[in-house]
Parts: C-alpha cells; structure tokens; sequence
C-alpha cells in the first residue's frame, strides 16, 4: 500500500500541539483529557469495507493513547444495517458505537432517538481536540449529521461522489474525447461499443435499488429535485423522464448483456477486465482498479467528473457517519473513539489508502496529505466533485421502498418498457408508502 | 401430556397468535404500534409488488413440481431396471440433493452469465445463440426453475423408486401374457400404482417450492426489476429491509393461508383420483 506520511508519532504530536496551541488562546483551553475513561470496553458495530478496514487496523494506537479497550466487528453492509435497526429498536443494542449510511438511515435513525446528541460533547474541550470543529465538515456532511433544530447526533466519517471513470487506451484507439455532457457520453459510448470484440462503451448498475445510485445522478444532472416544498416526492417528471431515457439508451445501447443484474461488482469486473469504456460510479474503487493482481487496465484509467447534464453539473453524494447509540452506558468514552476515527490522522490514512474521502475539508485540502495519495487524477476529480456535490437520494424514512420501487421501473425500462409510464407506476405505488411513513 | 401442549402452544400456537396481533398493527420499526383493523389485509389487493408476487410464485411452484415429478418418475423408470453399476450411478444421480442451496446458487449464477458462464458457451456448441437467462425478465423463472429441478428431481426418483419397489411383478407378468408394449405397461399399470407415491412426492416439492428462498434470494434477490420476486422473497423485504412488521405480517398470514389451501387441494384431487381409480377397477 503507499507509505502514509502521517506516523503515530507524528499523529500523537500534532495532537498535543494541537492542544497546546488552543492553551494559548484566551479564555484558556483545557487539554483533551485522553486517559479519563481508562479501563473501559466499547463495543463497535461496523459495516464491512475500507471504513472499517482502516478503524481495525490502527485501533491500537487508540488503545494506547486512551486505555480504552475497542472491541469491533464488521458485518457485510446490508446485514448490519438490518442487525443495526433491529438492536437499536429494542433498546438494548449490544454496542456503545454505531457506522452508520446516512443516505439510507439518516432519518429512520433520527426517528427513533436512538443516537446521542453530540453537540455538547463537540464543544467541549476536554472531549475534543481544538482543530475539529463543525465548520471543518463539508456542507453535505453537516447536512446529514444535524437534524432539523441543528444539534449533531454523529460526526460525518467519510463521503462517496460519484465520478467517471475511463479507459484510456480504449478512447484513444476509436479517437473518442472525453465527454463533458451526459449528451456526449451517450454519443461516445456508441462510437466506442463494438460487440464483435467484446467491448462496450458504458457500465453501469442495472440492477434494481442499486441503479439509482446512479440514475440520480442524472437526474440531478437534468434539473431534478426529490421532494417539493410539502414533502411530496418528485420522481415522475419530465426531468425524470429524461434522466431515465438516457439510462435506458446507455445501458441498451452501449452496455454488457446482462447489464439489467449488474451492481457495482459486476461493472467494476467488466471495466477492470478492459471490456468497458466508460463506468460510472463512487469514487472508491481506485485500489482495485490500480492493482495489478486484479485489474488490466492499471495505468490506463482516467478520472474524472460526471458529465453536465442541460440544468446542471452535481456529483451524487453518499456518506456513512459514526455516532453513539444513545443506550450506550460509555456515552464520553464512546464519543472519544468517534472523533479519533475522523480524526486528521484517520482521515488522511483513509485518503491515502484510496478507501474514502473524509468529509472534512482541512484533510481533504490538505498539500501534505495529497502528497501521500498515489493516483493524484482520481484525488483530483475527488476534490472537483466535493465543489458540486448534492445529496444522491431523497432524505426520507422509505428509503429502501423508494430505491427498490423506482430501481424496479428502471430496470424495467433496459427490457424496453416506457420510461414515462414505468415512472409513472412506481410513484402512484410509492406516495402512499411515503404518506403512511412520515405520518406514522 | 402436559409438556407437548407447552411445547406446541410456545413453538406453534403462541408465534402464530402473535403474527396475527402483529398484523392487525400498524408496527414499524422505531415508531409506535398503533392498532389499525384489517388495513394492513386491505392493501393487499392494491399493492401491485404484492399481487405480482403471487403470480410468479404460483408459476415457479407449477413449475418446480411438474418438472422435477416428470423428469423424476422417468429417472426412476430407468434407474429401476437392472445394469451394471446401478447403484454406483443412482448414488451420482442424487448427489445435486445433497449440496447447500446457496453454494449451489453462487455456482449457477457463475453459470448464467451472459458472457463467461458455461451455459451460453454449451449453446454456442449447438448452435444456439446466447440467452440472458436470470437477466433478463422473460426467462428467469424458468432459468430458477431449472436450477429447482436440477436439485430436486432426485428426491422425486428416490420416492417413485420406493412406490416401483412395492409393485408385485404379477400384473407385468399377465400384461407381457397380453401382449401390451412398454407405454401401455406404463401408462395402465406403473403409473396407476406409483401414483399415491407420486402425490407424495408432488406435496413435498409443492410446499419447497412454495416456500423457496435461498435459491432465488441467491440469484436473483428477486430481479430483474421484480420479474423473480416471490411471496416469500417480497416478505422479507417488507419486513426486513422496510421494516414493516405488521404489514409483513399480514403477508405472512396470508401465505400460510395460500399454503394450506395449496396442500388441500393435492389432498383433495388425491381423494379424488383414488375414488376414479376404485370406479375403473370395478368397471
């Protein structure tokens, strides 16, 4: 993996510089008192991927600097969003710390309470080291780690764009540019397909609740806007027509068969296998594309932003947070672990790892941090896409029910349905699911 | 006496009288359970994922009965005559029986792919030109049901097997007497005799197939779209991912009902067929 330029050490001692740095401003500051909670255990629920990979891997380093001891799981991703529910309605969850999807959870989580508010701990001194402090988050991650009245029930952890990614050789033997609108992209997708070598010239996800990750991409690209002033869902407009016109004819036109079952996993197979131009998706997928042991196009792949549509340019923003469950008896201790894990340390080791982007922008902006990044192409369409980022899904209590609903009409569309009548079936079947939920 | 009733009313009557409570619920995860009549049972009807569902469900369990008793009842046809190697090669026949169904999924998916998977390159050796099977609407419920039938279509063999192992050999004798070829012998006398085998059989399957999850879940996680999604795989949507409880549960009721009435009507037809059967015997 790249050398990280931030040590332990130097991590420990920027932190303490830190901290002496905040004693000299007046009123004074206290240190962050990292010792207090020696001795205790916390329970940490993760979901699997790099997020957790990178907590596991240093976890010790906590351990020494605090005393406190971390025991943690991962859970593949969608069983623990179920476990996670499940334990947190009951009262009693079995962990102190929860990773949670705000793209997804935000909102059921706030429902039901289940979070401690942060807020105060965030400005306490003796919790919180002088440089974290919210204004540092990007205005997504505040977006989904405040409620309505603004309290914080979760520090932002880490940020999925989506971006475009390329084959290189593949645009320079058909003489193709890169494409800057989504107009251009479909054009360039159909002049770079040719089934007869096995070659296509876009992937994407097909399938049903995972494409609309991607969709709404386009649809924001379009002009699309989720919901209207009174909470009414949006997703059956002339901007959503479009959007869905243009992912039927890319993922007909100029994509693998089978395209209607393939999730990240399959595209990222076919474009890593150089069978794919063009893929579009988040922005964590550099590492596999990068190593040699399981990719053949390493050195080949361009990084770059989602193509403007007519009203706009955004990059479709997810994210995971960490926070407290609120039955938790080890509230303080747990919340140290949370902000050592968005710590600047933490967040430049993920960075530099390829793994995910922190949402915090001294990190991300950070000349020192980038040197440690190995492919400097995809950390800049990282930073350009953070410029035009909006939430990528509606913040509602259904999300699951939306994503599958209108996932379902989109898939129907690539076995050649009509994109205005599927939209329009999927949202008379999905409003009253909506009503029911924000009336319950 | 007194502890099976314990035993049954906390394992079978008490989970059973919950779902029921629980369906009358209006019940969320992490909101308040409000009671709400019938409603959650009056969205049924007008909820097309649901009503979908009940079709492909009863397709792929037509489907995932017929084609493993027939390819079965014939297996075990030839399987019941003597050759060398009988039992070697019936122990290769029912091995797909014994193999996990989800390690059985993951190695038919591989296969189903449009591009690497075996079975286009098989068509492409004949011929034919490549298919989409699970990925494309039109063709996975029967891509699923091949796989269902792939596993199952031994434990038919094994049952009909047992049903031509009790036959007496006298009426095949008086019928080589008569003069009757191998379809008539089959069709006048095996099949009349193997047939309280063959419901057995065709109720087993019926309710697996019914209840089938892991297979499609696998798959398919009841895609394209919604074109595989059974009753079972939407339940565990409703429940599990939108976290619906008391909805859920009305699904829930709802197909245990359709799966007694399903398991009535084999009882049925069988009572009939005997009852035909007896009239032909004395006629």
């Amino acid at each position: 993996m790249s050398h990280h330029l931030i040590s332990r050490r130097q991590m420990l001692a920027g932190t303490a510089a830190a901290g002496a740095v905040g004693l000299t401003g007046l009123p004074a500051r206290a240190e962050v008192n990292w010792k207090k909670y020696s001795g205790t255990t916390l329970e940490v629920i993760l979901a699997k991927g790099p997020r957790g990979d990178n907590l596991q891997k240093y976890i010790k380093e906590f351990t020494e600097l605090t005393g406190i001891k971390v025991e943690s799981e991962q859970i593949p991703e969608q069983q623990q969003r179920q476990k996670c529910v499940i334990e947190l309605s009951s009262g009693k969850p079995s962990f102190d710390v929860v990773h949670l999807s705000y793209h997804v959870q935000k909102r059921q989580f706030e429902k039901g309470g289940w979070l401690a508010d942060m807020s105060g701990y965030l400005k306490d001194p003796s919790l919180t080291p002088p440089d974290l402090v919210e204004s540092d988050f990007s205005a997504a991650g505040l977006q989904y780690a405040r409620n309505d009245k603004g309290q914080m029930f979760s520090l932002p952890w880490s940020v999925d764009y989506f971006i475009l990614y390329y084959n290189k050789e593949l645009f320079q033997k058909k003489g193709v540019e890169v494409p800057k609108t989504l107009e251009e992209m479909a054009v360039a997708a159909e002049k770079l397909t040719d089934p007869k070598e096995g070659i296509y010239g876009f992937v994407g996800r097909g399938l049903r609740n995972a494409n609309m990750a991607m969709w709404t991409n386009f649809y924001l690209n379009f002009g699309g806007e989720f919901l209207d002033a009174k909470g009414n869902i949006l997703t059956d407009g002339p901007e959503a027509v479009e959007a869905t016109k243009l992912y039927q004819r890319l993922l007909t036109k100029s994509a693998p068969p089978g395209v209607a079952g393939f999730n990240w996993m399959e595209s990222m197979a076919s474009f890593t296998q150089g069978r794919s131009a063009m893929w579009i998706d988040a922005d964590g997928w550099a590492p596999p594309l990068e190593d040699p042991a399981a990719s053949r196009v390493v050195g080949k792949v361009g990084y770059t932003l989602v193509p403007a549509g007519p009203k706009g340019k955004f990059s479709s923003t997810y994210g995971d947070g960490i926070g407290i469950a609120a039955a938790s008896k080890n509230k303080e201790a747990a919340y140290l672990l949370c902000q050592w894990v968005v710590s600047r340390g933490q967040g430049a080791r993920l960075l530099q790892a390829g793994g995910g982007v922190p949402f915090r922008n001294s990190i991300v902006d950070d000349a020192e941090v980038a040197k440690g990044v190995k492919t400097k192409e995809w950390l800049q369409s990282v930073i350009d896409s953070a410029k035009i980022s909006k939430l990528g899904l509606p913040a509602i209590i259904p999300v699951a029910e939306f994503r599958d609903i209108v996932g379902a009409a989109l898939t129907a569309t690539l076995s050649g349905a009509d994109p205005a009548t599927e939209l329009k079936k999927a949202h008379e079947q999905f409003r009253p699911i909506l009503e029911r939920s924000e009336k319950a | 006496m007194i502890p099976a009733l314990v035993v049954v009313l906390a394992v079978i009557i008490f989970p059973w009288v919950f779902t029921i409570w629980m369906s009358l619920q209006e019940w969320k995860v992490g909101s308040p359970t409000t009671f709400v009549g019938l409603a959650n049972y009056l969205r049924l009807p007008t909820d097309p994922r649901f009503v979908e569902a009940v079709g492909h469900t009863l397709s792929y369990t037509a489907l995932s009965v017929l084609l493993p008793l027939v390819f079965g009842t014939l297996a075990a046809v030839v399987f019941h005559q003597k050759f060398a190697a009988r039992g070697f090669w019936r122990g290769i026949f029912i091995m797909p029986m014994m193999a996990t169904p989800v390690a059985i999924a993951l190695v038919w998916t591989m296969m189903f792919h449009p591009q690497l998977g075996v079975l286009n390159y098989l068509l492409s050796l004949v011929g034919l030109p490549p298919q989409l099977w699970v990925f494309n609407p039109a063709t996975v419920i029967p891509s699923l049901v091949l796989v269902e039938t792939w596993q199952w279509t031994p434990l038919v063999m094994l049952i009909v097997l047992g049903g031509l192992a009790a036959i007496p050999t006298e009426p095949y004798e008086s019928a080589q007497i008569d003069g009757a070829n191998f379809w008539q012998v089959f069709r006048f006398i095996t099949l009349p005799l193997i047939m309280p085998f063959l419901f057995i059989a065709g109720m087993i399957r019926m309710i697996d197939a019914v209840k089938s999850f892991d297979i499609i879940f696998a798959i398919t996680q009841g895609g394209p779209g919604s074109a595989s999604e059974t009753i079972n795989v939407y339940l565990y949507s409703v429940a599990f991912v939108y976290y619906d409880l008391g909805y859920g549960s009305a699904i829930a009721v709802v197909f245990f009902l359709l799966i007694v009435a399903l398991a009535a009507l084999l009882l049925y037809l069988r009572k009939r067929m005997l009852w035909t059967s007896e009239l032909g015997d004395g006629a």
